[in-house]
């Protein structure tokens, strides 16, 4: 018989468009292969700074995401109750005619009655601007209960970030310490990363209480317990003073670590930096003997030494105050190993390895560079230790603190934007504390009038916070309140429970986009339905008075809006990944990017952006309208995108500016833009020369650069502050100093409990003591890396991987609790009680219990069957969890981060008992919502694809 | 592996008619005194176990209008060989159950019967050794395997033949007889067969994965949520005390039962074909719970990967 | 064709999957169901794909294990596919012919034309590696991504299977693993890669590299008892 005959050689489609991933918030570039007007396959854009060619599973899994039976495909105005899920699909002219009703009346009276939030969005810088041209302080995105804790730490420490802002230095690093990252934004660059590592033998340390992806190929894990990262980071900070194994040269030079701290217990220049007449802190010179600004190029700075100031107030370097503070006993490994459960000798052990990684046999790359004086070094020294941090750090409401505490961790050592250390990605670093500052003061907000500045922004003291007259917040989230000054992302897990307490102003519409509010992004469930169902007793109507929102699918939330504005998928409508909101670059150079229609939607929806922009005009937006009363943009979003100037020459793309497109950074509009992305395959990349690659925060020509192009406002270097004056300027306030304090004792007290100018560790807020034994268990949640948030579960393949999650509980835990494998236990929090499967596991932290983050799903939703297991044995821990701490002294502080708002979901604490025998289903089991208002067929059967074989290609 | 219903009636339904077909076919060839409506009903009821069960292990394909494809690889293939093997023992089970009604006698049958009885023995032996040629399934691999095969189809086909031998008034006693050897021997080979089933060296996770230098190795998430081809069609798990039971009822009413009434039937002529009957009966239900047992109780090798 | 090839090429196409560096993220798995769901086993149905109990065709699963307990032992991602065995049983026992290995290059296949849908070769794959569909009555599996490594209407360097291309982690690699000289054979030299199951005899070509053992700290403990007190760094700096 004759071996069967292959045609190997069939070109994969007949197009290919290159646009960008958006399966998720990493951003890869993607070559979309086109066959007969379907989608043969994507792949990774080889040439993309992102992903360099590779996807993950999520990024290959679009072709079911595009064709999900789960996409909305009309607007639609509700007809039945709040949550029923009861609609009728109307026209778009309708649909924007309300909403500009709407809208218009709120922005004509009170245009804080409007609270316009967005998830997952990439479009900020339009939003943002859009929230302010109408007017309302009520604006954020998802940031809040995200990761501002990672964002705000870096920002106020080293003025830039972990998160996607920062990454290691994966070609040269020797050690990488992980602490809690699952798989963060930058999911493929991390494990492109990881993979350089692995394939150079360089040793990899993860920090999180689970043993899985990232942790599992670590050469070592620690299973710390969740909430304690700071203690041990402060354990370490405690070995390497101990042990003297620091970088003292670069503390003096780059950080605040000289600057001196005036001693004046009780008055209110107590804490604060001295300062010359011209603002410059100041040092002591030790050659000298004199005092000296802290920048003198020249001056030989001392670390150390109480100093006498003039006047004779006494004052101690921020060094000085940093060593004292943890060369205490109660920072020594054998005191944190309690907290932590991880070993002294490990602790010990780990910062033995770290300074030796960095310090010893010193790596030198051959390659020149400028400090900021203009003094030329021949090479650039290397501190291959890098770091990085997600979550496991920041969802506690002590992450602030213990985000600063990494970077302290990096400052001793001289890890930052080194060869081999943490690096930091164009925009960053900028300066410390960082800006702008929020607009939104009670002064600044006017009937039919924008807002004078962007709604978010960085408080540097109590006097940029948004108060009314009673110093209580002026937003309906309470961000840049009392409650969370630094509060830089707005804090949107509060808007609902605040909303529907009219708290601290009643909300008219609730505008919001992609997100899942209504489920797996609240932090309780039950409450945010409350909330959004909740009836004014005296008028009847509903508390929000109405809810507009944008989704491209049939998700939990969308049963809860009055109006829906169905959105394109991503491979649908055109996007900006701008360095104005959330860019794509890397330590070599900043970036941007598009998306481009691959595909004409087949269906009546709309992109949101130009939905937002259409509504911008209908409300007479000024930037949204000619002064002749036309639509600016009537291209829609393509349009703003090329033509948009924020400032002279900055719009949301960088590449390609300039007439003849020939300008980057700064130029004015060029018509060829898009054109210009799309040919090189829809990204924009800068390469930074060699010798502005690292030490960005010193390095005189990547400072010039940067302040050319907008980054910057001057070349001043960025120097690294352990000390923050912001947070002093808070405390100094809560001891009864300056024109803006805290209202109350109580407000007082928890300013003073949490807000320290240098980091330290402090228990989470709701404890960690279990005294009366009854939530002995801290309960977490990982994102899985098939998986995003909720909406992979419409994707006929990625659910297949993940149809179900089950609680993993440690086995030696498990068998005291007589709970077995695929058995049911009931969970409980001092909020709710949930059922849950159970699966055993040795790589867990003997206290933790945890699962798969957002697969639980409400019945009837995402285009599934009302049996689908996402919704019958799938659970949410959000069922655990409040927006609020329990009452104490008479107030009820949100369960979030006090510095910044940031959601507390990791502090979440429960106790397990076996479920009695009984119905394989998880609790509580919502009624199912009906399903998608557009009839689509769910198969029985999937067989995508069939048709690219058996039917030749058309050439 | 998962019992599948088309291959438990396949095997036990054509095993039986083989085993049938093959002591109608050597009475007949060898000139015994006989009924000829014994051949003629006895070698019917045979073809029409043989082919439903044929028919039935049909369904079982995902393509059975390709079925022929099966002749072509007899060279490497026991699924193949007892394929042609079975077409051939159709074909000369049918001219000789023609013959027999024809009623003819003579050199030509008994050489069609002699093929009959050597493509029967063949069929059976190539059913066992699928099974027994199988590296992923340990206990297969016993030189027991297809032994048992061919004595199940001797036995459920001995006491057929003595049912209907005693039916057509004849004296079946000496298949009875051979029937309950072939039970006896079946209780040693089956009671083997298990102690050997608990004794093999199975893949472990440890072994499959090659991670067992590092210690106990426990799945703790599958590829995929809910099942798939590979763990329903490999993975099905029977529990310890529901196999011990139905072993009980395999060895006490499959086989002893049988083999007690065999006997019975010996020592009373007069209820023989009762006894016979039943035993024939029983004998075949017996099968299906061992066949059943075969698979369910069948570890194959992937499923260490799966954990187990 | 059921008979294995017997000139015994020496070209022998395969996969190297690097256990250490793994990080179980499912992307070769989904990548390969999406390129091979339009490729030359078209399609990977999916049955109940929005319902209770989706099970769907995949060429690549990704297993995790546990080996060893909390304080020793290690987490284990572990993607599995077909191995290309040289000495495969799923060609052997196939009664027409449909599946059988490529004398050029090792690859095992199924002609799906001449599968009866019997799933006797699944049997007799220890590894779990052929994947009915039922839907389409035949039997399927990896192809190796042979309409990729030889597909002449992509650029050279993108002729590897997908799953291979798209590993974020380059944990997968690809080559001819019968030449001793390849990169992927002194891979597989240099770290001790090994057989899947070698005590059953199919010679799988497909190799997978151990993780790497725990490395313990080798930084030497220095300075452990500096002269104490914050005074020691007064004048650090100024001799520098
Ligand atoms: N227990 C627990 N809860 C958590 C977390 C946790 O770790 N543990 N993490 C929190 C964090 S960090 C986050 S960021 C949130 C994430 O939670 P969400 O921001 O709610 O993210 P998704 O669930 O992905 O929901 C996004 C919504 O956007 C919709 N969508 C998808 N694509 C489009 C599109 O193209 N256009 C439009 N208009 N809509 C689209 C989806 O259908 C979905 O309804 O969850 C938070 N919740
Ligand atoms: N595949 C996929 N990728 C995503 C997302 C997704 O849904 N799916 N979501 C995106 C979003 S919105 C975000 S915010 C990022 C989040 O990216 P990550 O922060 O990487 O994601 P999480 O799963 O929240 O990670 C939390 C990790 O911290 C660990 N942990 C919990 N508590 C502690 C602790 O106290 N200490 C330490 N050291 N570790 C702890 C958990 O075990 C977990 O491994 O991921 C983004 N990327
Ligand atoms: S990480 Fe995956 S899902 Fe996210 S953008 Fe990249 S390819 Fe798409
Ligand atoms: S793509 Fe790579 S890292 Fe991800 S599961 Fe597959 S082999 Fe592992
Ligand atoms: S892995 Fe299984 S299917 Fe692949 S060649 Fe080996 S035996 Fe055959
Ligand atoms: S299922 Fe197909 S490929 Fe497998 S053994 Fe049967 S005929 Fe051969
Ligand atoms: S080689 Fe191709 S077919 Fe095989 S597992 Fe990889 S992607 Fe799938
Ligand atoms: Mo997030």
């Amino acid at each position: 018989m004759k071996q069967q005959k292959i045609e190997t050689s069939k070109p994969i489609g007949d197009t290919v468009k290159t646009t960008t991933c958006y399966m998720c918030a990493c951003r890869c570039g993607i070559r979309v292969h086109l066959r007969d007007g379907k989608i043969r396959y994507i792949d990774g854009n080889p040439n993309h700074p992102v992903n360099k060619g590779v996807l993950c599973g999520k990024g290959s899994a679009g072709i079911m995401h595009h064709y999900s039976p789960a996409r909305l495909s009309k607007p639609l105005r509700r007809v039945g109750a709040r949550g029923e899920g009861k609609f009728e699909e109307i026209e778009w002219e309708d649909a924007l005619r309300l909403a500009t009703g709407w809208l218009s009346e709120v922005r004509n009276t009170d245009p804080r009655r409007l609270a316009f939030f967005t998830g997952r969005d990439q479009s900020q810088a339009l939003t943002g601007y859009w929230a302010a041209q109408f007017g309302t302080p009520n604006f954020a995105a998802h940031g809040g209960f995200c990761s501002v804790n990672m964002a705000a730490g870096g920002l106020y420490s080293i003025g830039g970030s972990f998160w996607e802002f920062g990454e290691p230095d994966w070609e040269h690093a020797r050690l990488l310490l992980l602490f809690g990252v699952a798989e963060d934004h930058d999911s493929n660059p991390i494990k492109i990363g990881l993979g350089k590592m692995k394939a150079r033998g360089a040793k990899v340390i993860s920090v999180n209480p689970v043993r899985t992806g990232y942790s599992a190929v670590a050469d070592e894990w620690i299973g710390v317990r969740p909430g304690t990262d700071g203690a041990l980071i402060g354990a370490l900070i405690h070995e390497l003073l101990r042990t003297d194994r620091i970088d003292l040269e670069f503390l003096a030079r780059t950080t605040d670590a000289s600057w001196l701290v005036i001693q004046n217990p009780g008055k209110s220049d107590d804490g604060q930096i001295f300062r010359n007449e011209d603002g410059q802190p100041m040092a002591w010179d030790g050659i000298n003997k004199k005092l000296m600004p802290a920048r003198t190029p020249e001056a030989k700075i001392s670390l150390i030494g109480e100093r006498e100031l003039p006047g004779g107030k006494k004052a101690k370097s921020v060094f000085q105050l940093l060593a004292e503070r943890y060369l205490a006993p109660e920072h020594s490994p054998e005191t944190v190993a309690a907290i932590t459960d991880v070993p002294a000798d490990r602790i010990r052990e780990i910062a033995r390895e770290i300074a030796s990684a960095a310090l010893d046999d010193p790596m030198e790359i051959q390659q020149p560079w400028t400090d900021w004086r203009g003094v030329r070094h021949e090479t650039m020294t290397a501190r291959p230790v890098s770091i990085h941090a997600m979550r496991g750090i920041s969802a506690h409401s002590n992450g602030f603190d213990t985000c600063r505490l990494l970077h302290v961790l990096q400052m001793l050592i001289g890890a930052v934007d080194a060869p081999g250390s943490f690096r930091y990605k164009a925009p960053f670093p900028r300066p410390i504390p960082p800006g702008p500052k929020p607009a939104g003061k009670l002064s600044q907000i006017k009937a039919g009038e924008p807002i004078p500045g962007m709604p978010l922004g960085f408080v540097g003291g109590p006097e940029d916070l948004l108060l009314d007259e009673n110093g209580g917040p002026v937003r309906i989230d309470h961000a840049f309140s009392w409650e969370a000054p630094l509060s830089a992302h707005g804090l949107m897990h509060m808007v609902i429970e605040n909303a529907g307490n009219a708290n601290p102003t009643p909300v008219d519409v609730l505008f919001m986009y992609m997100a899942n509010m209504g489920w797996n992004s609240s932090m309780n469930v039950a409450n945010t339905l409350k909330n959004l169902t909740a009836v004014d007793e005296a008028s009847g109507e509903y508390r929000i008075k109405h809810v507009i929102y944008s989704d491209a699918f049939w998700s939990e939330t969308v049963a809860y809006a009055d109006l829906i504005f169905p959105d394109t998928t991503y491979l649908e409508r055109w996007d900006a990944i701008s360095l104005l909101d959330r860019p794509i670059s890397d330590a070599e150079g900043p970036a941007d990017a598009i998306r481009q229609p691959i595909l004409e939607p087949d269906r009546d929806v709309r992109a949101f952006q130009d939905v937002i922009i259409e509504l911008g005009y209908r409300l007479g937006l000024p930037a949204f309208t000619t002064n002749s009363g036309e639509p600016k943009y009537p291209g829609g979003y393509a349009d703003y995108i090329v033509n948009h100037e924020r400032n002279p020459g900055i719009g949301p793309l960088a590449g390609w500016r300039g007439e003849d497109g020939e300008s980057s950074g700064i130029g004015a509009p060029n018509p060829d833009q898009l054109d210009r992305y799309i040919k090189n395959g829809s990204f924009w990349k800068h390469h930074l020369d060699p010798d502005q690659r690292y030490f960005k925060h010193s390095n005189k020509r990547y400072l010039e650069w940067a302040k050319e192009i907008g980054f910057i406002p001057s070349a001043d270097p960025i120097v690294l502050r352990i000390y923050s004056e912001p947070l002093q300027a808070f405390r100094r306030a809560a001891q009864g100093h300056g024109e803006v304090q805290p209202p109350n004792s109580e407000t007082r007290k928890r300013i003073l409990e949490n807000f320290d100018p240098i980091p330290r560790w402090r228990p989470p807020l709701n404890g960690l003591e279990d005294p009366e034994g009854n939530y002995p268990l801290h309960a977490i949640t990982q994102r899985p890396m098939a998986m995003y948030h909720s909406w992979g579960s419409q994707n006929a393949w990625l659910r297949q991987i993940h149809t179900s999650n089950r609680l993993f509980v440690a086995r030696e835990l498990a068998e005291k609790l007589g709970l077995k494998d695929g058995g049911w236990a009931y969970v409980k929090s001092p909020t709710g009680r949930i059922k849950a499967r159970i699966k055993t596991m040795e790589g867990v932290n003997p206290r933790t219990v945890w699962t798969w983050n957002a697969i639980g799903k409400r019945r009837g939703a995402w285009g599934l069957s009302e049996d689908a297991p996402e919704s019958n044995e799938g659970f949410l821990l959000n069922h655990l969890i409040s927006e609020l701490l329990p009452k104490e002294d008479g107030i009820q502080w949100p369960n979030t981060d006090p510095v910044t708002g940031q959601a507390a979901w990791f502090d979440l604490r429960v106790q397990l008992e076996p479920a009695p025998a009984g119905a394989e289903t998880t609790e509580p089991l919502a009624p199912p919502l009906p399903q998608n208002p557009t009839k689509r067929s769910r198969p029985k059967y999937l067989t995508y694809g069939a048709d690219f074989r058996f039917k030749d290609p058309v050439q | 592996m998962n019992p599948s219903y088309s291959v438990i009636f396949f095997t036990t339904a054509s095993g039986f008619g083989y085993g049938l077909a093959f002591w109608l076919l050597i009475l007949d060839s060898s000139n015994f005194p006989q009924d000829r409506w014994l051949s003629g009903v006895g070698l019917a009821l045979a073809l029409a176990a043989i082919t439903s069960g044929l028919l039935a292990s049909t369904l079982h394909l995902g393509q059975p209008s390709r079925a022929w494809r099966a002749f072509t690889q007899w060279r490497s293939s026991w699924l193949s060989r007892e394929g042609i093997a079975a077409v051939v023992s159709v074909a000369m089970i049918g001219l000789a159950w023609l013959g027999a009604i024809a009623g003819m006698t003579g050199t030509l049958l008994n050489a069609v019967a002699w093929l009959g009885i050597v493509a029967a023995i063949i069929t059976v032996l190539c059913t066992g050794m699928i099974y027994q040629s199988l590296k992923p399934i340990a206990a297969w691999r016993s030189s027991l395997t297809t032994p048992i095969y061919l004595i199940y189809s001797c036995l459920t086909g001995a006491f057929g033949t003595a049912a209907l031998m005693s039916l057509f008034n004849g004296d079946g006693s000496l298949a009875a007889v051979i029937a309950l050897i072939s039970a006896l021997i079946l209780i040693a080979m089956k009671m083997a067969y298990w102690r050997r089933a608990s004794q093999v060296v199975h893949l472990t996770p440890e072994s499959a994965t090659g991670l067992g230098k590092i210690g106990k190795v426990q799945q703790l998430e599958g590829p995929h949520t809910t099942g798939n081809f590979v763990s329903k069609e490999m993975g099905f798990r029977i529990a310890r005390k529901h196999a011990d039971k139905l072993r009980k009822i395999v060895l006490l009413g499959g086989l002893s039962a049988p083999a007690l009434l065999g006997f019975l039937g010996v020592l009373d002529n007069g209820l023989a074909a009762v006894f016979w009957t039943i035993a024939t009966v029983l004998s075949i239900g017996g099968a299906v719970v061992e066949r059943w047992l075969f698979f369910a109780e069948a570890k194959h090798a992937v499923s260490a990967f799966y954990g187990d | 064709m059921t008979s294995l090839p017997n000139n015994s090429a020496t070209k022998r196409l395969g996969l190297v999957i690097d256990l250490d560096t793994c990080v179980g993220c499912h992307a070769c798995a989904v990548n390969c169901k999406e390129w091979n769901a339009g490729g030359h086993m078209a399609p990977l149905t999916d049955i109940d794909p929005y319902g209770a109990e989706p099970e769907g065709v995949w060429f690549n699963r990704v297993h995790a294990y546990e080996a060893g307990d909390r304080k020793t032992g290690r987490t284990v991602h572990f993607p599995r596919s077909c191995l290309h065995c040289a000495e495969p049983q799923c060609v052997t026992v196939c009664p027409t012919g449909a599946s059988y290995k490529r004398a050029e290059d090792g690859i095992v296949l199924v002609d799906e034309d001449k599968c009866i849908g019997c799933k006797l070769c699944s049997w007799a794959c220890p590894y779990g590696a052929r994947e009915y569909d039922s839907h389409s009555g035949v039997m399927k599996k990896c192809t190796l991504c042979i309409d990729r490594i030889y597909n002449e209407a992509l650029p050279e360097n993108e002729r590897i299977p997908a799953c291979v291309a798209t590993c974020p982690t380059s944990a997968r690699h690809f080559g001819d693993l019968g030449d001793p000289n390849s990169d992927v054979s002194q891979l597989v030299a240099a770290r001790g890669g090994y057989d899947l199951a070698e005590e059953l005899g199919y010679q799988p070509t497909n190799k997978y590299l151990p993780p790497r053992p725990k490395r313990e700290s080798q930084s030497q403990p220095a300075n452990e008892e500096p002269s104490s007190g914050l005074l020691r760094w007064v004048d650090r700096l100024l001799s520098s």
